[in-house]
């Protein structure tokens, strides 16, 4: 009794803290919010000044959450979505569910131009091929090196995860036409096609596969957080393919000034210096004090692939039509 | 006074009718061939098989709708009436109080009957422990204290040998005597029907006579009992 | 068997009634929500056909497979006696209370590319073996199955009452004899609805599937389901998916219940089983065999979860700790819920002439893809409530309906065997109600009671249910965590996380299994 009555004074108490300041709330992914991602320090940051609670709520990938923030349409409790990207932004555009940001004139340091009115950009970074250098010793420089090697690879499900499609729309960039013949000799490398990013790079990192589908700024975590400097990103000769994360403001909210305040905040070196060593991608916009060191030394693409928002929707079902034809076979 | 009036009992394509009565106080033997519907008739009374028409009276009181253990009456079944989780003590309490709540008073009538029956002082053995003979007691002793008005016996001492089996029965009798019930018992075997030295229903081709002397029977059985009552006696 | 003329009483249908809706309302009321924001079914295509057909044929060879190798294990369980079989019986138990990426990467470290088994084939100069495609599904599917196959065989083993081996034994029944008389129709009776279970919940696989499945030819519908919900954006062809995957799942069951043959061993008087017949050298040969083989396939991926995650139990981050604090609670919570909905079913259905539907309902959780439970469950609650504050309770209400199968499996035939046995002369007795369920059934049903809250606690404990869908930052569970830490590259916490799991998991089944076992009966 005593118990459920501290229990009862504690919510109240809880309320009554949260009902004194606005709620703005967040969709993001899971590994945003978790307390080795970014998370934890935006929202300490952001409540800080704005005077206000930040509430995370996290569904699953990128995927995930434009699934569920359509499913719930304009009843949705979201205020600002945080987390889609590149490939998702043309159908996230045209549910109408978004308002425009009404940022300009951010210089952001991406390696593609950015102008788009709705989703601001808050970081980026290259699919690649990552492998382990002390035991892969000749590395592929393009797909079909890759494909004539005997090198083993995973790679994600472009149906259930976003590096997957991210690898799907790169092949397709590359390649064009090609793409189905490319993964036709791609199909003796791939040990497995997994589920989501996690599995493949755990698979990879039980010696499952030579080399796993990830980024660039996969071996910058193993070099700085573990000081090991055995993993690298193969660079490939055909380009890489870029993947922008994005966040955009919800356009039934009833927060838009928090809104607005919160995406300002975004591209702010406070939230940006956070991203690196957290989300272990390029911030869109460097931070004052530059990339922490230890990004000195990942490769960087010569040549940049990225199909434009809604060229990326329209390519992706044929695209995936190819893959599944050449890896059933 | 036990009344089956113009009963019919039907179990799938087997059809049982009896329209008979019974006096208090009486020591009925329940005899038949194998399947003719001895033991079906005992559930009906017991309240396990709905009858399709007629009525069963205790005493003038109709026992329709009834639940099993509403009804004025104890039975003792072929097998399992012992749970064999609960020692004895309990096994014989739920005879008093299904929810157990059993005062001091009902612990000695506990214990006092199954000294009655020859198992004092086994209070806490469990089924499982006691001999076929000694099960056979514990149960009884268990009607012995729930003493209601009627006693049905579903053959529960065929597994007995003879000696034993003869040893029950004047235990039955003796408990029936001290308590003025009225037993109804199955029985494969005119020897137990004539050491009760009562009265005896026949069930064969469907039907249940009307009560009997077990001497009159034996002398002069019916066509349909003859083939039957000969065979044991060899 | 039951008796006709004894109706339910109130409480007891008002029990059944509530669980009944409470598995309808998750199963086809989520399917129905997600229906109604899709505005109709969708149409298949023939890759979601090939994806019924894989899902199929895997499904059917997995839980076949799964079976032909329990029974010789059970039997012999159910025919030795040794110092650690209780142990043995518990440990085998463990993969299917796995999260199933723990499974997986703990399956791969023996038998994986670079893993255990080829490195000792590599050593011999044998060529290598590869796990990925049809085969290592199926080796998966194996693995997370055969413990349950072993329990639910090896308690129709021991529900042949220990009078029976006598008699067997008396009239001189050799291995065959007994075979044929005894254990046969013993496997008639459980065989079916074991295999059907199985059969089930490899129809819904998802993360086994596609991770060793090797390519998109492994697609399950499952993973037709995701497609069509996250990718293509079309919950009316998610739907139909799920309502095909219900239906698939409701044709094995009619299945089951047509082969199911009644075992009618009747009562005996919780004798300890004592078995004559298998002294010879053969039989004890083949049981050596079936042991050390499943004891081996078994407990080597576990032991590698173990090897790969103990050095890093102890640095795991506070947050760590905490998430599988909430766990324990959701297990316990979602354990308590699915014995309160189980009990009443299990009654119900061996008092009702009507038991088949009972059960089959009871069943229907196994059909169902979480995902599109998760989805429908979502679109419901969120009107209503905050989702994320009330993200622990609703999983561990999902959980207790998702594990309830599983309870109804193992309560169902006690509470049958209860009634069969014990139902007149309770009857008799007039022991109703409360009286009737603290007297005879749950002193009768404990070991059942014991084993289903078990399974309940300890599969609770590693799914990751709902939780994934639900979660804020600071609630998540001890499977999120760890999926959290593999996303993070913390592949040495994740081992420990993994350690830990499956440590909990193991500690919950064998405190409740072995609580509803001491000195039960005896």
């Amino acid at each position: 009794m005593r118990h459920s009555l501290m229990i009862a004074g504690l919510l109240c108490a809880t309320a009554a803290a949260a009902a004194d300041r606005p709620v703005l709330t967040v969709y993001t992914y899971d590994s945003f919010v978790s307390e080795w991602g970014p998370g934890p320090r935006i929202k300490a940051g952001f409540e800080g000044f704005c005077g206000c609670e930040l509430r995370f709520v996290s569904s699953g990938d990128g995927a995930a959450l434009l699934s569920r923030l359509l499913l719930e349409g304009e009843s949705t409790d979201a205020d600002v979505v945080l987390g889609l990207d590149t490939n998702l932004t043309a159908a996230a555009a045209e549910s109408g569910l978004f308002a425009e940001s009404g940022l300009r004139e951010v210089a952001y340091d991406l390696p593609v131009l950015w102008d788009d009115p709705i989703f601001v950009p808050y970081d980026w970074g290259y699919f690649a091929f990552v492998y382990d250098k002390t035991k892969t010793v000749s590395v592929p420089a393009s797909f079909e090196e890759l494909a004539a090697s005997d090198l083993k690879i995973v790679i994600e499900d472009p149906r259930s995860s976003t590096p997957g499609l991210g690898l799907l729309l790169w092949v397709k960039a590359a390649y064009g036409a090609r793409a189905s013949e490319i993964w036709s000799e791609l199909a003796d490398n791939i040990v497995t096609v997994t589920p989501g990013w996690s599995e493949a790079y755990g698979l990879f990192l039980k010696g499952e596969a030579d080399m796993v589908l990830s980024y660039t700024t996969s071996p910058a975590y193993h070099l700085i957080a573990e000081g090991d400097d055995s993993k690298a990103a193969a660079p490939f000769s055909e380009g890489h393919y870029l993947q922008v994360e994005v966040a955009a403001k919800v356009a039934s909210s009833a927060q838009r000034d928090l809104a607005d305040r919160f995406l300002a905040f975004v591209v702010s070196p406070e939230f940006q210096k956070e991203i690196p060593e957290t989300n272990w991608m390029y911030p869109a916009v460097t931070p004052p004090g530059g990339l922490p060191a230890g990004f000195e030394t990942l490769v960087v693409p010569q040549k940049v692939l990225l199909f434009p928002a809604g060229e990326a929707r329209k390519v992706r079902d044929e695209a995936l039509a190819e893959w599944q034809t050449a890896l059933s076979r | 006074m036990l009344v089956l009036d113009h009963l019919e009992i039907a179990q799938g394509a087997f059809r049982l009718s009896a329209d008979l009565q019974i006096e208090s106080g009486a020591l009925t033997a329940v005899i038949g061939p194998s399947g003719a519907g001895k033991s079906t008739l005992l559930a009906a009374i017991a309240g396990f098989v709905a009858p399709v028409s007629g009525r069963i009276l205790w005493e003038g009181r109709d026992l329709a709708g009834l639940a099993p253990g509403a009804r004025p009456l104890s039975i003792l079944f072929q097998e399992q009436n012992l749970f064999p989780h609960l020692d004895l003590a309990t096994n014989l309490g739920l005879g008093l109080r299904a929810d157990l709540r059993l005062t001091g008073h009902d612990r000695m009538a506990v214990s006092a009957a199954l000294e009655r029956v020859g198992l004092g002082g086994m209070e806490r053995r469990r089924p499982a422990t006691l001999s076929g003979g000694q099960q056979s007691r514990a149960a009884l002793a268990r009607a012995l204290l729930r003493a209601r008005p009627l006693m049905l016996f579903d053959e529960p001492f065929a597994a007995l040998g003879p000696a034993l089996r003869a040893e029950m029965l004047d235990l039955v009798m003796e408990i029936a005597a001290e308590t003025g019930a009225t037993v109804l018992m199955v029985s494969h075997d005119p020897a137990d029907a004539l050491r009760l030295a009562g009265l005896c229903v026949v069930v064969a081709e469907g039907r249940v006579l009307a009560p009997q002397p077990v001497a009159a029977l034996l002398a002069d059985p019916p066509a349909a009992l003859r083939g039957y009552l000969v065979a044991p006696k060899n | 068997m039951a008796d006709s003329t004894q109706p339910l009483s109130p409480a007891l249908r008002i029990g059944v009634g509530l669980a009944l809706a409470a598995v309808l309302a998750l199963v086809l009321g989520t399917l129905a929500a997600v229906l109604a924001r899709a505005k109709g079914f969708g149409a298949l295509g023939p890759a979601d056909w090939a994806a019924v057909r894989f899902t199929v044929n895997q499904a059917a060879i997995s839980a076949a497979l799964s079976i032909a190798f329990a029974v010789p294990v059970a039997r012999a369980l159910a025919r030795r006696r040794f110092v650690g079989r209780g142990l043995l019986v518990t440990a085998l138990g463990a993969p299917f209370l796995l999260p199933v990426i723990v499974a997986v990467m703990g399956l791969l470290t023996i038998f994986g590319r670079a893993g255990t088994l080829n490195g000792m084939l590599g050593l011999a100069g044998v060529q290598p073996i590869s796990i990925y495609g049809f085969g290592g599904v199926v080796l998966a599917h194996v693995f997370l199955n055969l413990p349950l196959a072993v329990r639910l065989l090896l308690h129709g083993w021991l529900a042949i009452p220990a009078e029976r081996f006598r008699l067997a034994a008396s009239l001189g029944f050799g291995t065959g004899a007994m075979l044929r008389h005894l254990e046969w129709p013993m496997l008639r009776a459980v065989v079916p609805s074991a295999f059907v279970a199985i059969l089930l919940i490899c129809l819904t696989s998802f993360t086994v599937a596609l991770t060793l499945g090797g390519g998109p030819r492994a697609t399950t519908l499952e993973l037709a389901i995701y497609q069509a919900l996250r990718f293509d954006f079309d919950p009316g062809r998610a739907a139909t998916l799920a309502v095909l995957q219900l239906a698939l799942s409701a044709l094995a069951m009619l299945l089951a219940l047509k082969l199911a043959v009644p075992a009618a061993f009747g009562a005996g008087l919780d004798r300890p089983v004592q078995r004559w017949d298998a002294d010879g050298a053969v039989p004890r040969a083949a049981d050596a065999v079936a042991l050390v083989g499943a004891t081996l396939f078994l407990a080597a991926p576990l032991a590698a979860v173990v090897v790969e995650g103990s050095g890093h139990v102890a640095g795991l981050p506070a947050s760590v700790w905490q998430a599988a604090l909430r766990s324990l609670g959701v297990a316990l919570g979602s354990g308590a819920l699915a014995l309160a909905m189980a009990l009443p079913l299990s009654l119900g259905a061996a008092r009702s002439r009507r038991r088949g539907w009972v059960e089959a309902a009871g069943m229907l959780p196994l059909a169902t893809s979480a995902l599109v439970v998760g989805t429908g469950l979502m679109l419901l609650l969120r009107p209503l409530t905050n989702v994320t504050a009330l993200a622990l309770p609703v999983t561990a209400a999902v959980n207790a309906v998702m594990v309830l199968p599983f309870c109804l499996r193992v309560m169902s035939p006690a509470a049958r065997t209860i009634e069969a046995d014990y139902g007149r002369l309770a009857d008799s007795l007039g022991l109703a109600g409360a009286a009737r369920l603290r007297i005879l059934i749950l002193p009768r049903m404990r070991p059942a009671l014991g084993f289903a809250a078990g399974l309940a606690t300890a599969m609770s404990m590693g799914d990751l249910g709902v939780i994934a869908l639900f979660a804020g930052a600071d609630n998540a569970t001890l499977p999120l965590a760890l999926y959290r830490l593999m996303g993070a590259y913390r592949t040495a916490d994740a081992a420990g996380a993994a350690m830990l799991l499956l440590a909990l998991s193991l500690a919950l089944f064998w405190v409740f299994d072995r609580g509803g076992r001491i000195d039960a009966g005896s």
